[in-house]
């Protein structure tokens, strides 16, 4: 009998070690250890051993289960490994097929931009506003400071709807300048973008509808060494701390003393010129025409109820258009406007 | 405005030792900024000065000659020419070997018929000149220097007037006076700090008469005229004018003409005042009246064309006819001609608003015209006649009679402003003393008493202390202002709608959509390409009065032909497929308003493979919670023509219709040229604003299961799902936590003129789980509602 148990543990053992499924196991587990295993039939005959023998023979006989139910265990972990292995290696794929199509749309390349400049002056404490695109001829001239007859006020350039010309498109965004003054009392500290209209044909350079971008600061003791700042700031922040920026003086109606802002190209560096040739970005002038601005013309303040001896203030303005072209290398206005699917998707 | 600078140098100023890279620096900073600037020579560059040493004929040519041509070098260089004209001993201009010509012409030593030529003799108009700029010259062949032109080998660029450089300066409309060189001049020596020459102009005179015994000058306009100064000259002798003058007014880019032409044009660049010559024997009777046109006038201007005038536009005319149009261009029949014995001299300030609309209303902008429009000095008349009859003396090409007939209507009051360097200073945040206040004025010519200003007449655009601070700003250096760290006291931030817009727009691109931007003006054909109804009140749209074109006439009152001219732009650009999204602003007018209401709609288009109504329905869906909206509720509409009759629906919330969807009626998205399925929605965003929910809360989590059962029903065709939900929501109680419908069937065991649709229930309690037999009571009291209502029964 214990030749026997020993020779089933030599079997088992050997079995096992050969078995190379989980059925195959479950077979063998049956076979060595069910009730009509082969273990339990060497069982059975322990009835026939004598009182000395059985303890002996039955610690023999756990040991041997022990022994195989140990193995089998061992088996199991490793068989299943082995399966599980076998199974990842067969589902294997090549990942460098392309992933579901899932397409996401684009904002708008002009909006995209818009939207970095709004971000940067409600950081800097500028409250974003709207205002209505047809316009009284009274915010959009009169109350600027902008005389009767004069060149911009012509049918030429201007859009109008009625025929005293009192009732246009705006031209530009300044209009929201005196909506803001009539309505608030300073601190007043804006930003108004949208969209312009004037009479020009389309072409790479020109649309007869663009945006632009309006800004409003009044307060007490605002000077034009704070327009400079605010400015230089603002500017630094859309296009980089290293920016060189230059004032010039020029003229608008609606502020006095008015300037331009101008920054060095950051191509050729103020030169003019790559490698002898004209620079291409800035057409060899140097600088980069950004944005209009002045001190809020007194009478300005005053068409809109605000002392001009207590109250002063900056204003400024710029075009989106030519900013978005020259941030994004677009070569030709009318794309903007175009909406070619395959220009869009590029942004 | 053009300005050479040698004019400047030679008569006003003297910058010469200024590069022109600094002087359009400065001048830019300066408030005064140039547009472009090139120097004169540029272009032409190795021609030089010859002189013909010997000439004999081209062995194998007829017509050619080979020249030995001293050109300054040790030796002579052989240049072969087909010129006739060209003797021994002529000094011509030699393009060397390697030279450059006007236009980019390169010039090589070659050889010609085997003879070899190293360079090229030139005409004048190889080197850019015209007949007009040198009178008398033989134009058909090579150009021969006058005999004290230059030596051999001098360039030639000083010898044509090359050696300058034109600047071109954008001039700010609130600065008339810089539309002339002493303008400029001015601004330069203020900019640069030196002191400006002046010249007053003097006229000797002459025993030829009086102006008074031959002219009559009347001016009934007085609202468009301020001024109408003039001076005559008598026993002209027109021709050609000299070298000097001819050079500046070719630099700044006008052609020479005659002595007397050229001397009205040269006082124009000099003054900026207009100036015209008439020739006396066609000013009938001697008589000038300075007058409105009558309508149905006509005038044949200087550029021969007929110009039909209409009454408002001021012309200068005799006693019968119309002479010149006034501030604009002069007329034909009082021309100068070689002929002319007897000149009157024009210097008039004239209203500008009135000349720029006359000469936009006949389309004859002039370089009089662009500087009358700006309003200028009419102090300045005096001078600038009182200058051209000093140049006729100068010239000898006159005798100039006495008197100067002068009406003045309107000359403004001398404007005195008080100088109040602290409120200066606090404007530009900077701490200049009063003393360079003065300084800097007085550079700029501005006369400084004590505390007062005396503006002068060529600077309207001074009149209150903001004007002067920026004077004072400038020539203190815009760039030198101390930068000052600005802060805001303000909270920056955006509206409520534009943080919708903006999440929207989130949505809509998470969702595919891509942003597009169209005009606010569109045609009104669009109406009819999206078929809407002759009486429909949308038809009523603002009108542009002046529009570009048709194309851009009226202000939209819908915005879906604007997404579908891109959809219908797209296709035509085979682009596969579109997904396409606005927000985009309509304009409705309202009655008895100035202004329409400016509502923003959102819009969205697409076509292409996969794109389905219930796609469209689904992606507004998930817009709409992601906007955190009220519930949406879909019903059918079979008559807005611009859709399918049978896939469109309108969609409300709160009762609110807020908007459309579904796809394009066919026969619109012919009209934009595609032929395939197009779907639509257009969803009033202004309308969306009211339609927030409140902030969510919490809402504690299920502690029970929910069951879910399925019900096949059985209904009518015309049944809508709408419908089912309908009666099941209320009829299931408030176990019912939700619906989803799962398959619609028609086929095999579902009767004609039937359809089966399978619905999922999901029932769930608070409290505890549910049994079979609070599952099954709901089911039935679903089904017998369903039954009774819609005649639908369980399959």
């Amino acid at each position: 009998m214990k030749q026997q148990l020993e020779s089933i543990r030599q079997a088992a053992m050997a079995a096992l070690e050969n078995a190379a499924t989980p059925a195959d196991l479950e077979e063998l587990r049956v076979k060595l250890l069910g009730k009509k295993g082969e273990l339990t039939a060497v069982l059975k005959q322990m009835g026939k051993l004598s009182a000395e023998e059985r303890p002996v023979m039955g610690q023999l006989a756990n040991n041997v289960r022990a022994a195989i139910e140990e193995k089998l265990e061992q088996r199991k972990t490793a068989v299943h490994a082995a399966v599980l292995e076998a199974k990842l290696a067969a589902e294997s794929i090549d990942v460098t097929i392309p992933g579901d199509e899932i397409e996401i749309g684009h904002q708008h390349p002009m909006n995209q931009v818009l939207q970095q400049i709004k971000d940067i002056f409600v950081g800097l404490g500028y409250q974003v506003v709207e205002g209505p695109e047809v316009e009284l001829a009274d915010y959009n001239f009169t109350r600027l400071n902008i005389e009767e007859g004069h060149p911009s006020r012509d049918r030429s350039d201007t859009f109008y709807f009625t025929d005293d010309d009192s009732v246009l498109l705006r031209t530009q965004t300044s209009p929201m300048q005196i909506r803001v003054m009539e309505n608030a009392k300073p601190p007043i500290c804006i930003l108004a973008p949208g969209r312009v209209f004037r009479k020009d044909e389309a072409d790479a350079t020109h649309s007869p509808m663009f945006h632009q971008i309006e800004g409003l600061v009044v307060d007490e003791n605002i000077t034009m060494g704070d327009l400079k700042g605010a400015l230089i700031s603002c500017m630094r922040k859309i296009y980089g701390e290293d920016a060189v920026m230059r004032f010039r003086p020029h003229h608008f109606p609606f502020t006095e003393p008015s300037c331009e802002m101008d920054m060095q190209c950051h191509k050729c560096h103020g030169t003019g010129e790559i490698d002898g040739a004209v620079c291409s970005t800035c057409h060899g002038e140097g600088w980069i025409e950004l944005l209009g601005a002045g001190m809020v013309h007194p009478a300005v303040l005053e068409n809109c109820g605000i002392d001009s001896t207590k109250y002063s203030g900056f204003a400024f303005g710029m075009g989106l258009e030519r900013m978005a072209m020259g941030r994004l290398k677009i070569t030709d206005l009318r794309l903007i406007f175009d909406n070619d699917v395959r220009f869009l998707n590029q942004f | 405005m053009k300005l050479n600078r040698k004019w400047i140098n030679e008569e006003f100023v003297d910058l010469s030792a200024v590069s022109d890279k600094e002087f359009v620096e400065t001048m830019t900073v300066f408030g005064q900024k140039v547009e472009t600037w090139e120097r004169m020579d540029a272009e032409i560059k190795n021609v030089v000065v010859g002189k013909v040493l010997s000439m004999v004929r081209h062995p194998n040519s007829d017509h050619m000659f080979i020249c030995q041509v001293d050109v300054g070098q040790a030796e002579p260089v052989q240049i072969v020419t087909g010129a006739q004209n060209v003797h021994e001993g002529d000094l011509v201009p030699a393009a060397l070997h390697n030279s450059w010509l006007p236009g980019g012409v390169h010039i090589t030593k070659g050889k010609l018929r085997g003879e070899t030529s190293n360079g090229m003799l030139c005409s004048f108009a190889e080197l850019g000149l015209t007949q007009n700029d040198l009178p008398g010259v033989f134009a058909d062949g090579i150009w021969i220097l006058e005999p004290d032109a230059g030596k051999p080998g001098d360039d030639i660029n000083p010898i044509i007037g090359n050696d300058d450089t034109v600047v071109d300066f954008e001039i700010t409309n609130n600065r008339p006076d810089c539309y002339s060189i002493i303008g400029l001049a001015r601004e330069a020596a203020a900019a640069f700090g030196k002191e400006m020459k002046h010249h007053e102009p003097m006229v000797k005179g002459s025993d030829a008469g009086s102006i008074f015994e031959h002219l009559d000058v009347e001016v009934p306009a007085t609202e468009l005229v301020n001024r109408y100064s003039s001076r005559m000259v008598a026993n002209v002798k027109i021709g050609p004018s000299p070298k000097w003058l001819r050079q500046r007014l070719r630099a700044n880019g006008v052609r020479p003409i005659n002595n007397i032409v050229d001397i009205t044009n040269y006082v124009m660049l000099e003054y900026g005042q207009p100036m015209h010559a008439f020739d006396y024997r066609y000013v009938s009777s001697g008589k000038i009246v300075v007058r409105e046109a009558e309508d149905g006038e006509t005038l044949t201007t200087l550029d021969g064309n007929v110009r039909n005038l209409k009454a408002g536009m001021l012309v200068i005319a005799d006693e019968s006819k119309p002479i010149g149009l006034a501030g604009i261009m002069g007329g034909e029949n009082s021309e100068i001609m070689d002929d002319t014995t007897m000149v009157v001299f024009e210097s008039a300030n004239f209203n500008g608003t009135s000349i720029r609309q006359t000469a936009l209303a006949l389309g004859m902008r002039t370089e009089a015209s662009g500087k009358f429009e700006k309003n200028l000095d009419p102090m300045m008349t005096i001078p600038a006649v009182q200058r051209a009859c000093e140049l006729v003396e100068l010239l000898e090409c006159g005798d100039v009679l006495d008197g100067t007939i002068d009406i003045i209507n309107y000359i403004p009051e001398p404007k005195k402003l008080p100088l109040e360097p602290d409120r200066i200073n606090k404007l530009l945040g900077t701490r200049i003393c009063k003393e360079d206040m003065v300084m800097y004025l007085n550079r700029l010519e501005i006369p400084v008493e004590g505390d007062t200003v005396l503006v002068p007449s060529f600077r309207p655009d001074l009149n209150l202390m903001a004007d002067l601070a920026e004077e004072v700003g400038r020539s203190y250096g815009y760039n030198e202002i101390p930068i000052t760290e600005f802060r805001n006291s303000t909270q920056g931030g955006y509206s409520q709608e534009m943080k919708l817009e903006a999440k929207a727009g989130q949505l809509c691109r998470g969702l595919g959509y891509s942003e597009i931007i169209t005009y606010s003006f569109v045609s009104p054909a669009v109406f009819d390409q999206i078929r809407l109804p002759a009486d429909s009140p949308l038809r009523n749209a603002l009108r542009i009065q002046n529009p570009l074109g048709e194309d851009t006439s009226i202000m939209r009152t819908i915005a879906l032909p604007s997404m579908l001219e891109i959809l219908g732009r797209n296709n035509a650009y085979h682009n596969k497929a579109a997904k396409l999204y606005e927000v985009a602003k309509i304009y409705l007018p309202v009655e008895g308003q100035p202004l329409p209401e400016e509502p923003k709609m959102l819009l969205f288009g697409s076509y292409g493979e996969g794109e389905t109504f219930f796609k469209l329905k689904g992606e507004i869906e998930a817009l709409f919670a992601g906007l955190r909206l009220k519930k949406a509720s879909y019903t059918a509409v079979k008559d807005n023509p611009s859709y399918h009759p049978g896939r469109c629906a309108s969609i409300c919330m709160d009762g609110v219709e807020v908007g459309v969807m579904g796809q394009v009626h066919p026969l619109v998205a012919k009209n934009y040229g595609i032929d395939s399925e197009v779907y639509c929605a257009e969803i009033s965003f202004t309308k969306l604003l009211g339609m927030l929910l409140p902030d969510a809360t919490y809402t504690p989590l299920p502690k029970y299961p929910s069951v879910s059962r399925d019900l096949a029903l059985i209904c009518d065709e015309n049944v809508t799902v709408a419908q089912v939900e309908d009666v099941i929501t209320a009829s299931a109680g408030k176990l019912l936590r939700k619906i989803q419908l799962f398959d619609i069937y028609r086929g095999v065991g579902v009767p004609e003129g039937k359809k089966s649709m399978a619905f999922s229930l999901e029932l769930r309690a608070d409290d505890r789980t549910l049994t079979d037999g609070d599952s099954e009571g709901v089911v039935s009291k679903v089904l017998a509602a369903l039954k009774d209502k819609l005649n639908a029964s369980l399959r």
